[in-house]
């Protein structure tokens, strides 16, 4: 089977629909993929409330806002195919779909990558231990929780305190099941500040900063973990053992976006303008497949941007613009875009490596911009406006630094 | 006839499928709720060439049987093979003095294609091997398979053939009347045999006592591994072995057959009661790591995918335990350390063929069917052979496992071939095997076993009862 579109968006969450919907709205012919049933991405199984304040100036539970989104989606005259996953994505550009109705050949002008994220699993932490049943990643937790009503386990840890590992820590709280903790390896929570107070503070479960899991125990099912406290360089403190008896671990340990294949496309990794575009002029990235955000209205509006981005690119052809590369400076653990096309309005997002309670945010020195409070879990905005970018177009490259006050 | 044999690994099973070539009643047990999760699963994978082994021994002579095998034979059964070649790495003058020794060990035993390389032979074959090498034993013959999938393949073809497999059975005694195999119980039930092939791994003292016959005590010698996803398979094109000291061949550097690479195995003897300690450890997973660094320094150990630890028995004596006992009708295929996966199809044949048949006068029967079809894996198909299946078929067309692109229908085909738990879906069909290590998939293959099963979701377990995955419901 083969089909021709405009632009091909690939991922039915809030980052694709939106994309799709835009680029509908600008008159390209798309076609969004998800390889799941459904649109809506993990928004289904996010049935806590705190979506949409600013896209929608209402609070939103996740199935609400997917709901909303598609509702914009479904007045445009977007495709939609479900149940599809893209095997490749070849040059062409054509890409490689498999769906139960045959493998589909999608030819695309364009492509919006808003493939998401997976999370970091078990393994690759090289805990020591056995290997039972009862390891569970936050979003299988809340997946198996919320969309399939059944519950992991009775009395549970959970390691690593993300915003899905917060939330799940209460979401079990509720559903009866013990919770005797979050460990978290960092001297600071890797979640929201209002997720640690409205899910773990509101509930009296513990936050064992600066500990991480040393050891598992049991052979069939979970029987208990061995937590310890680390030193600064995140190595266990001997003598600091703690033990506790659990069938459930529960890890929020950190997600990772999901490229794959587009992998050999980007050997050195994925790089966007302030246009979302990479360096393989077609494709174009929206969402946490790009770096993972701390909110979904930020994700839908960077979707929306991609989408129209795309469309234009499809129907135009430009020739990808000149840009001045940003290099993440002092206090930068997190940029994008990574370059800016001088003279066009730039968001540049941000996040720093620990908290700072009062800093200087500067772009080269086109831009200063006083801050406090910044954490690491909140993602920081900031625009450029088209003067200051204009600026920019005579440096080899713009060094974006927090300075702390 | 009625012969049981007790352990469902890879020497078991291959047993098995030798024997069901003959007019007789085959009864495979396992106390494991599928096959293969003993000692067969947390292992190097290596078909190994011979070198490594003293003449004169019985390991020496299986594994260059075996290894000339398995080529065929992962034909004919369709289990996942290849020939890699393997480089024995000497860093000083003392390991290239071992070298040759092994050399000279591997040419007695029949080892063909031995040859001692040079620093820069070594080099060119093999660049990312650290530079500070002095010299290298390369054998051809060295191949890695996925040992789960040989067991799996085997078992198969043996019920095809006629024999029984009762999972989930655990041996707990056997009767000796005059001298002679009776009966064995498990707890599900007891069953009149006229022999029994004591395959049982780690446990096969154990099961040898039950008899009455005597065994050299087993020691759990654990082995801890690092897995590393695909993209670090291609770091090396041959298994990389250190100049093995008497007690080990040593941590290695294997590209596995799935395009991984896999880091280890340590060797750490345990208690001899110490027969479940399949735990990892800090100092574990770092000596695996300073060893693999030694062979090759560049070792991406971000791209690692998880770490696990195996039991490898070790017989006090150093050598397999094959072969027919004092009690009669009692055979023993035991003492399997390495190379015993290497060495199991040889010692399938020379148990069945030369030992068990003529004891027994059992006689061939004609209607044994030696080929297996392994399920197929879309992903590996042309785009119109899989286009094909989806038109019979949509559930070709259903991805279950995004991480290796496992199909609906593949998940489907291995219940139907015995898989009943999470891990019989992951080792039948790789789903779960990837980067995400099931946090994408493991909702939808609970789905298709309950729906195959016709079970509730409580029931699901990772690898066998006590194993459950789900432990209740949210409020009502």
């Amino acid at each position: 089977m083969k089909v021709s579109v405009d632009v091909a968006v690939v991922g039915g969450g809030a980052a694709g629909m939106a994309a799709a919907k835009a680029a509908a709205e600008a008159g390209a012919k798309t076609l969004l993929l998800e390889r799941e049933e459904r649109l809506g991405g993990v928004l289904d199984q996010c049935i806590h409330p705190g979506f949409g304040l600013h896209r929608y100036r209402e609070e939103l539970t996740g199935p609400e806002f997917a709901f909303r989104l598609l509702s914009e989606l479904e007045r445009t005259k977007a495709e939609v195919v479900t149940g599809a996953t893209v095997l490749a994505v070849r040059p062409g550009p054509e890409l490689l779909v498999a769906s139960e109705k045959g493998l589909i050949k999608v030819q695309a002008r364009a492509l919006v990558w808003a493939a998401g994220a997976r999370e970091r699993p078990f393994g690759p932490l090289l805990i020591p231990g056995t290997r039972p049943a009862g390891i569970f990643t936050a979003g299988l937790a809340q997946k198996l929780v919320n969309i399939h009503g059944l519950l992991p386990g009775k009395r549970a840890l959970i390691l690593g305190s993300g915003d899905i590992g917060l939330i799940m820590a209460r979401r079990l709280h509720l559903e009866g099941i013990e919770v005797v903790g979050v460990a978290e390896i960092k001297p600071f929570p890797g979640g929201l500040l209002r997720n640690v107070v409205q899910c773990l503070e509101d509930f009296g479960i513990p936050l064992f900063l600066r500990h991480t899991v040393a050891k598992i125990h049991g052979h069939k099912r979970l029987s208990g973990v061995t937590i310890m406290e680390v030193d600064e360089q995140g190595q266990p403190i001997p003598d600091t053992e703690k033990f506790f008896a659990l069938d459930t671990l529960v890890l929020s340990v950190g997600l990772i976006p999901e490229v794959r294949p587009l992998e050999p496309f980007f050997p050195q990794g994925v790089m966007v303008n302030n246009l979302f575009q990479s360096a393989v002029p077609w494709i174009f990235f929206a969402g946490n497949a790009l770096t993972v955000f701390d909110l979904v209205d930020t994700v839908a509006r960077i979707g929306e941007e991609a989408g129209r981005n795309a469309a234009r690119y499809a129907q135009e052809k430009p020739p990808k613009p000149k840009a001045v590369p940003l290099r993440k400076g002092q206090n930068v653990s997190v940029l994008v875009p990574h370059e800016v096309i001088p003279g066009e309005p730039a968001h540049l997002f941000l996040r720093v490596p620990r908290p700072l309670s009062r800093a200087t945010i500067r772009v080269a020195d086109v831009y200063a911009k006083n801050q406090v409070s910044l954490r690491p879990a909140e993602m920081v905005e900031i625009a450029l406006p088209p003067e200051a970018t204009a600026e920019l177009a005579q440096l080899p490259q713009a060094e974006v630094e927090v300075i702390p006050a | 006839m009625r012969i049981a044999i007790i352990g469902a690994g890879v020497v078991g099973s291959l047993i098995a499928r030798e024997l069901s070539r003959y007019e007789a009643e085959i009864l495979l047990f396992d106390r494991e709720e599928e096959v293969g999760l003993g000692v067969t699963k947390a292992n190097s994978g290596i078909v190994h060439a011979g070198f490594h082994d003293e003449p004169g021994t019985l390991r020496a002579r299986f594994c260059v049987l075996g290894n000339a095998l398995y080529p065929g034979l992962a034909e004919e059964l369709g289990f996942s093979f290849r020939q890699t070649g393997a480089l024995a790495l000497a860093f000083d003058a003392e390991e290239k003095k071992t070298l040759n020794r092994l050399r000279e060990w591997g040419e007695a035993n029949g080892v063909p294609g031995l040859k001692l390389l040079s620093k820069e032979e070594v080099l060119a074959q093999e660049p990312e091997v650290n530079p500070a090498v002095r010299a290298g034993l390369f054998a051809p013959t060295v191949g890695v398979t996925a040992p789960w999938e040989v067991a799996q393949a085997a078992a198969e073809n043996a019920q095809e053939n006629g024999a029984e497999l009762h999972l989930g059975e655990e041996v707990l005694g056997i009767e000796i009347k005059h001298g002679r195999v009776q009966a064995l119980r498990t707890q599900k039930g007891c069953y009149w045999v006229d022999a029994i092939v004591n395959a049982a791994g780690l446990f096969a003292d154990r099961i040898s006592e039950m008899a009455g016959v005597p065994f050299p005590p087993l020691v759990p010698r654990r082995g801890e591994y690092i897995l590393l996803d695909e993209p670090a398979g291609n770091l090396v094109r041959s298994v990389l072995f250190p100049t093995p000291n008497p007690i080990t061949k040593g941590i290695l550097v294997i590209p596995t057959v799935d395009g991984g690479l896999l880091l280890g195995p340590t060797a750490e003897d345990l208690s001899p009661t110490d027969k479940e300690a399949t735990e990892t450890t800090a100092q574990g997973i770092s000596q695996v790591i300073r060893g693999a660094q030694k062979l090759v320094p560049k070792i991406p150990l971000t791209q690692a995918l998880k770490t696990f630890a195996g039991l490898r028995p070790e017989p006090e004596n150093g050598d397999f335990v094959v072969g027919p006992s004092n009690v009669r009708g009692f055979y023993q295929a035991g003492g399997m350390r390495s190379p015993g996966l290497t060495a199991a199809p040889a010692i399938a044949q020379f148990l069945a063929h030369e030992v068990i048949a003529p004891d027994l006068a059992l006689k061939k029967k004609s209607t044994f069917k030696p080929k297996r079809e392994r399920i197929p894996h879309a992903a590996e198909l042309s785009e119109e052979e899989w286009e094909k299946l989806i038109r019979e078929d949509p559930r070709w067309g259903r991805i279950v496992c995004f991480c290796n692109t496992v199909t609906e229908a593949e998940v489907v085909e291995a219940i139907r071939r015995g898989a009943r738990t999470l891990d019989g879906v992951k080792f039948r069909t790789r789903a779960g095997f990837g980067r995400c290590q099931g946090s994408f998939c493991t909702t939808k293959i609970m789905a298709i076993l309950a729906r195959e099963l016709s079970f509730g979701p409580e029931k699901i377990t990772l690898r066998g009862p006590g194993s459950e995955l789900i432990l209740g419901k949210v409020r009502p």
